[in-house]
C-alpha cells in the first residue's frame, strides 16, 4: 500500500469519510424502515388495548396470544365505541386518543404545577357490557413498565395487560405472564366507594385468587420490587380516572 | 469438508471446543450471564452475534490496509455499533415481538469483548474469507455455551423449556412436581450462570488436560 496511514491529516480524512457513510447509511436505514416500525407500534398499542379487553387469541390456558397485526385494526373499530380524552372536567372524543403519549403528559404535568394531564380513556362494547379501558405507566426494577387496565363502571377489573422494557428474565419478567394478569381479573379499585387500588401482595394467602373482595393479589416470588411496581402503578393512574367513574355513576 | 482447507476448517472447530471464547480465553461472560436465565433469548443471542462478528470480521478485514493505527480502536468500535444498531433496526420493522424481548440484550452486543477482541486479533491482520470464518467460529463457541447455560437454567430454574412446562405444573402439582420435586430459584439468578460456566470449565479441563494451565 502506497498510503501512509500513520499521517495525521490522513487520520482526520478517513475518520471524516467514515462518519459521514456511517451516518448516511444509518439515517437511510433508520428513515427507511421508520413507517414499517411506527405502524407496528401502533398494531402493538391496539393489540394491548384488546388484549385488556379480553379479545385475544388465547387458546392453551398459558397463551398471551395477540389479534394477528393483520386484523388488530379491524377488530379495535369493532370493539372501541369511543376515545375519550379528560382533561380536568372537560371530556372530548378524540378519535386518536390511543396515540396520546402518557409518559411526555405525566413529565409535563410534574415541571408544570398548572398543566392538567390529557387522559385518554377508551370506551368499548363487549358482551352487550361497557367496559372502560384505561392506560397505566410506572417504573419496575430496571426500568419502565406499563399496561392497559380494563374496568367496568363500578372500577371491578374486567382484564389486563402488562408489559415492561427490561425487567428480569424469570423473575420480574413475569408481569406479562397469564397466571399474573388473569389474577387481576374481578378484583375491585374501589372499597367501599374509596379509591383503595389493587395491591400485589406476599402474604395474602390467597394463591389461587379466590378472593376478589380482598384488593390484593398474589405477588410473584423473587419479583417484590417490580410487583411493588405494578402496585404503585395502578395506584397513581388509575386514581387520576376516580372523578370520571364518579360523575359516570351519579 | 471439501469446501474448507484443513487450516480453514479449524478456525471453525477451534473456538467450538478447545479455543472456546468463553470457557477458555473467559471473554463475554458479562453477557452470558445476564440473558441466558431463559433458552429463547439466549439462542436469538448466539445468532445475533454471529451475524455480527460474521459480517464486521469482513468489514474490518476488508478496510485493513486504510484503517489509520492511531484510531483502529474507534473504528472497530464504529462498525460494531453501526451493525448492531442495524440488527436491531431491522428486527424492529420485521419481528417486534421477538425485538421487544431483546431490546436491551442486541445493544449489549456492543459491549461484547469477544468481538472487539476478534477485529483487533484477527481480521485486522487476516484475509476476509478467513475472517469470516474465524468469526463465524469464536461467535458459535460463544453461542454454545449461551444455550448450554440457557437451557440448565431454564431447565432446573423454572421447569420449563421455550416456555413449555417440561417437567410438570409447580402449581397443580403434576409431573415432577408430584413426588415432591422444587424448581432451584438460584437458577434465574445471574451467578448461577456463572458456576454453570464454571462447571462447564471443570467439565472441558478434566476431559482434555492439555488446557489445564501449568502455573
Amino acid at each position: 500500500m502506497a498510503i501512509n496511514t500513520d499521517k495525521n491529516s490522513y487520520t482526520v480524512i478517513f475518520a471524516i469519510i467514515m462518519v459521514v457513510v456511517v451516518g448516511a447509511l444509518l439515517a437511510g436505514f433508520a428513515s427507511g424502515l421508520k413507517p414499517m416500525i411506527k405502524a407496528n407500534e401502533k398494531y402493538e398499542k391496539q393489540q394491548n388495548i384488546l388484549y385488556a379487553l379480553g379479545v385475544n387469541n388465547n387458546e392453551g390456558p398459558n397463551d398471551v396470544e395477540f389479534i394477528p397485526t393483520t386484523e388488530v385494526e379491524e377488530e379495535f373499530n369493532k370493539y372501541i365505541t369511543k376515545q375519550l380524552v379528560i382533561q380536568g372536567d372537560e371530556v372530548t372524543e378524540n378519535d386518536e386518543a390511543y396515540l396520546i403519549d402518557i409518559k411526555k403528559e405525566e413529565d409535563q404535568a410534574k415541571k408544570d404545577e398548572s398543566y392538567t394531564r390529557k387522559l385518554p380513556l377508551f370506551v368499548a362494547e363487549k358482551d352487550s357490557k361497557e367496559v372502560y379501558i384505561m392506560p397505566v405507566r410506572g417504573k419496575g426494577l430496571w426500568d419502565a413498565i406499563w399496561g392497559f387496565v380494563a374496568v367496568d363502571k363500578s372500577m371491578t377489573v374486567q382484564g389486563v395487560y402488562f408489559d415492561h422494557k427490561g425487567e428480569t428474565p424469570g423473575l420480574g419478567a413475569e408481569i406479562k405472564q397469564r397466571y399474573f394478569m388473569d389474577d387481576f381479573t374481578g378484583e375491585k379499585f374501589l372499597d367501599g366507594g374509596a379509591f383503595k387500588g389493587i395491591d400485589v401482595a406476599k402474604g395474602n394467602n390467597d394463591p389461587k385468587n379466590e378472593d376478589t373482595t380482598d384488593n390484593e393479589v398474589d405477588a410473584l416470588a423473587g419479583a417484590t420490587i417490580t410487583g411493588d411496581g405494578v402496585t404503585a402503578m395502578l395506584k397513581k393512574d388509575v386514581r387520576l380516572y376516580v372523578p370520571y367513574f364518579k360523575n359516570l355513576n351519579k | 469438508m471439501g469446501l474448507l482447507s484443513k487450516k480453514d476448517a479449524k478456525l471453525i472447530s477451534d473456538p467450538l471446543a478447545d479455543n472456546n471464547p468463553i470457557t477458555i480465553q473467559v471473554l463475554g461472560i458479562c453477557s452470558a450471564l445476564a440473558i441466558t436465565a431463559q433458552l429463547k433469548p439466549s439462542i436469538v443471542m448466539a445468532i445475533s452475534v454471529v451475524f455480527v462478528l460474521g459480517v464486521g470480521n469482513v468489514v474490518i478485514s476488508l478496510m485493513r490496509n486504510v484503517i489509520p493505527s492511531k484510531i483502529r480502536i474507534i473504528v472497530q468500535l464504529i462498525v460494531v455499533a453501526t451493525l448492531v444498531i442495524i440488527v436491531d433496526q431491522v428486527l424492529k420493522a420485521f419481528a417486534y415481538s421477538l425485538s421487544k424481548e431483546l431490546s436491551v440484550f442486541i445493544g449489549l452486543i456492543i459491549t461484547n469483548c469477544i468481538i472487539m477482541g476478534r477485529f483487533e486479533a484477527f481480521a485486522l491482520g487476516n484475509g476476509p474469507w478467513r475472517s469470516f470464518l474465524d468469526g463465524i467460529g469464536n461467535a458459535a463457541g460463544y453461542g454454545l455455551i449461551l444455550i448450554i447455560v440457557g437451557f440448565f437454567r431454564e431447565l432446573l430454574g423454572s421447569g420449563t423449556l421455550f416456555g413449555f412446562k417440561v417437567l410438570g405444573d409447580p402449581v397443580e402439582k403434576t409431573g415432577l412436581y408430584a413426588i415432591g420435586y422444587e424448581n432451584n430459584g438460584f437458577m434465574v439468578l445471574p451467578p448461577m450462570a456463572l458456576i454453570v460456566v464454571g462447571i462447564i470449565i471443570w467439565v472441558q479441563r478434566s476431559k482434555n488436560k492439555e488446557l489445564i494451565e501449568e502455573h
